[in-house]
């Protein structure tokens, strides 16, 4: 036991003096998760709470365009900048780019006149239908179109988000529309303007939704950025030791220190169990440092602050197996590299590549099919999926056995890896 | 008593190469024994192969009567060893280093303090005592590399070029710490292609080549078998003056 305290004392005071490992190790995290929740913070706050900045270019002036606007207000979705000024497609480039606005919509001179005799053909129309029979009704209704709308839109908008724009356009389009419908239809039926009361029944009143994030624990809470970029760049960040603990393995290997350990009646695997404490607790310090600033340091910069699991328990179990896959898959590189570049480039690349595939920069449920199986590969996708799960969802421990029994798995075969490295290469007996 | 080492018919190659054949060395306790011979001969190997860190199938390798490979974490107790590279951490300072490896070498915390105490007044290094090594002059590394081999009195101590690039001082002052070390009864095997200083080290001397003990006797016997004034003239005499790989 001695010798594994001293063993561990070393590895701590030669971590502790390289300087740029440690800022490595968390710094960049902190940074990561800081610059990435702001960013999609300010994209979800774009799409949840804030208006999207529109510029609206009204040519028609008319009854049915100002209640188009006025739907489109109602919504809540849209910060509207009228212009008046006629436009080109140059011009209408230019007002965005000056009203800072993601989109422009440009409304048709004769858009009311369209709604207008719409509305009076298809009310002929359902006439038609209903006095079919009666043959006193002959004049056949003139066909019907609408001038489009055109919708202009700054190139970086995700298609997403075009599409759910896109969506509250027809959805409006389709109010104004219908209302003009039903008030004709009225009116040929009843020979009288329809009431308000009516028309808001007919029109105005659509079936509620209810959103409700679907958790374990019954919290209703929204889960916002934070919740989703915290847990994955502390994952990012743990397996990120592959570049400090691997080139650490392999300069000892070849600085002769591990020569001199094999003439010493220690076994040499107190050395790489010394090596999976140290960094195990390093992994673990990583979690609390994030955490901890996600819960305190977020809410003063004005992002949202990180909510704690309830089962702080399962939270503890889930960091260290993740900090033990994390310093498996280090030592497993330390091992078999043969440089500290080797090292460095085989532990930076993987990490990215597995960090991609696990659902850190991508999210998983937006990968194509292909990648399901492939996905289940990278220890990173279990790590986060265990963290979503305590996180998103609410859940216990219990309910996260089903990602952490896959990362535990993993882990072994690291560790498998590892050993046999060491007794190949001779290191151990 | 048993020799301090005691090798018979050791043979060793890698793969095709042959580096020892059928070699046989005996080391008395007590000795300063210098193994000498070109590079290639297979004095590292050798060395290897005594201190545990390579495995033998051929021969027998004893130390103080125990085979090596049958009785590898007892050998290493008995041994200490001097690699020719600087073999501890540069990052910690040299009580960090004697603290660590004396751990590793079975002493309990008590005697390392002692020992620490002790091997950096002995080796001069007590004002940089707490300062990281790799900020050191090649000479006080060296001393801090053969402080650590001795941490835990061994009853052999091997050691590997343990002057290559240090002045003349520190080279004296590290020879007489190994005569003083000897006096005590310590067994020295020294490796060296320094012959002048072999010359002033050891009392009984090994030539080597081809993986084989081409002579083994005191100094004066081998050069007035093979007529040489020094251990240079008989090195050349007997090992030639052809370039060796």
């Amino acid at each position: 036991m001695f010798r594994l305290w001293s063993t561990i004392k070393k590895d701590v005071r030669i971590l502790t003096r390289d300087k740029v490992g440690l800022a490595l190790m968390f710094l960049m995290p902190v940074v990561l998760a800081i610059v990435i929740t702001s960013v999609q913070n300010g994209t979800f706050e774009m799409v949840n709470d804030n208006k999207v900045p529109i510029v609206l270019f009204n040519k028609d002036g008319g009854e049915a365009s100002k209640e188009l606007v006025a739907a489109m207000e109602k919504t809540g979705m849209f910060e509207i900048a009228p212009q008046t000024s006629p436009t080109d497609e140059a011009g209408i480039k230019k007002l965005m780019h000056d009203n800072d606005a993601m989109l422009a919509i440009v409304i048709p001179e004769k858009y009311s006149a369209d709604v207008q005799s719409r509305a009076k053909n298809v009310s002929e129309k359902a006439l038609v239908t209903l006095v079919e029979e009666d043959s006193t009704h002959t004049k056949a209704p003139a066909a019907d179109s609408l001038t489009p709308l055109t919708l202009y839109y700054h190139p970086v908008l995700q298609q997403s988000f075009r599409k759910s724009v896109d969506g509250a356009m027809s959805s409006v389009l389709q109010v104004v529309q219908s209302k003009y419908i039903v008030q004709e239809l009225y009116f040929n039926i009843n020979n009288q303007p329809i009431p308000d009361s009516v028309e808001n029944q007919i029109v105005g009143q659509q079936t509620a939704i209810t959103q409700i994030p679907v958790s374990r624990d019954g919290n209703r809470n929204v889960p916002n950025a934070s919740q989703h970029n915290i847990p994955a760049w502390t994952v990012f960040a743990m397996f990120f030791i592959v570049i400090s603990l691997g080139s650490s393995i392999v300069r000892e290997k070849r600085s002769g220190s591990f020569i001199r350990l094999r003439t010493l009646p220690t076994h040499f695997g107190v050395a790489m169990i010394s090596k999976q404490i140290t960094y195990i607790c390093i992994t673990f310090l990583q979690a609390v440092v994030i955490f901890t600033l996600g819960v305190l340091l977020f809410p003063l910069i004005g992002l949202p602050q990180l909510n704690l699991p309830q089962d702080i328990g399962g939270l503890l179990l889930v960091t260290f197996i993740s900090g033990w896959c994390a310093t498996s898959f280090a030592l497993c590189v330390g091992t078999w590299a043969g440089t500290q570049e080797q090292a460095n480039g085989i532990g930076a690349v993987s990490i990215v590549l597995m960090a991609a595939i696990g659902g850190v920069l991508v999210p998983a449920f937006a990968m194509p099919s292909s990648f399901v199986y492939i996905m289940k590969l990278s220890p990173l996708h279990w790590c986060l999926e265990a963290y979503y799960g305590l996180f998103l969802e609410g859940g216990r421990l219990g309910d996260i056995m089903m990602n952490i029994i896959p990362l535990l798995v993993i882990t072994l075969i690291f560790q498998m890896l590892a050993w046999w490295g060491l007794k190949r290469k001779g290191l151990i007996q | 008593m048993a020799a301090a080492i005691h090798i018979q018919n050791l043979s060793f190659s890698y793969g095709e190469q042959n580096v020892l054949n059928q070699l046989d060395l005996t080391v008395q306790p007590g000795e300063r024994f210098g193994l000498f011979g070109p590079n290639g001969a297979g004095k590292t190997t050798l060395m290897s192969i005594i201190t545990g860190l390579v495995k033998y199938h051929t021969g027998t390798v004893q130390i103080q009567g125990l085979e090596v490979k049958d009785n590898s974490t007892a050998v290493k107790k008995i041994i200490g060893f001097v690699p020719q590279d600087f073999s501890f951490y540069q990052e910690l300072s040299p009580v960090e280093n004697l603290s660590f490896f004396g751990a590793w070498a079975g002493l309990n915390a008590q005697k390392i303090k002692e020992k620490t105490t002790e091997l950096l007044q002995v080796m001069a290094l007590d004002h940089v005592k707490n300062k990281p090594v790799q900020h050191f002059s090649g000479g006080m590394k060296r001393r801090v590399n053969l402080a650590i081999a001795v941490m835990a009195n061994p009853g052999i101590v091997i050691l590997d070029e343990p002057t290559v690039g240090v002045d003349v001082q520190t080279r004296h002052a590290i020879i007489d710490y190994l005569k003083q070390l000897n006096n005590g009864g310590t067994t020295l095997l020294y490796t060296s292609h320094q012959l002048h200083e072999a010359e002033d080290l050891c009392n009984r001397f090994a030539l080597m080549d081809e993986g084989r003990i081409l002579v083994n006797d005191s100094l004066e016997n081998l050069l007035q078998q093979h007529h040489q004034a020094g251990l240079e003239g008989l090195f050349l005499q007997l090992t030639g003056r052809a370039y060796r790989h």
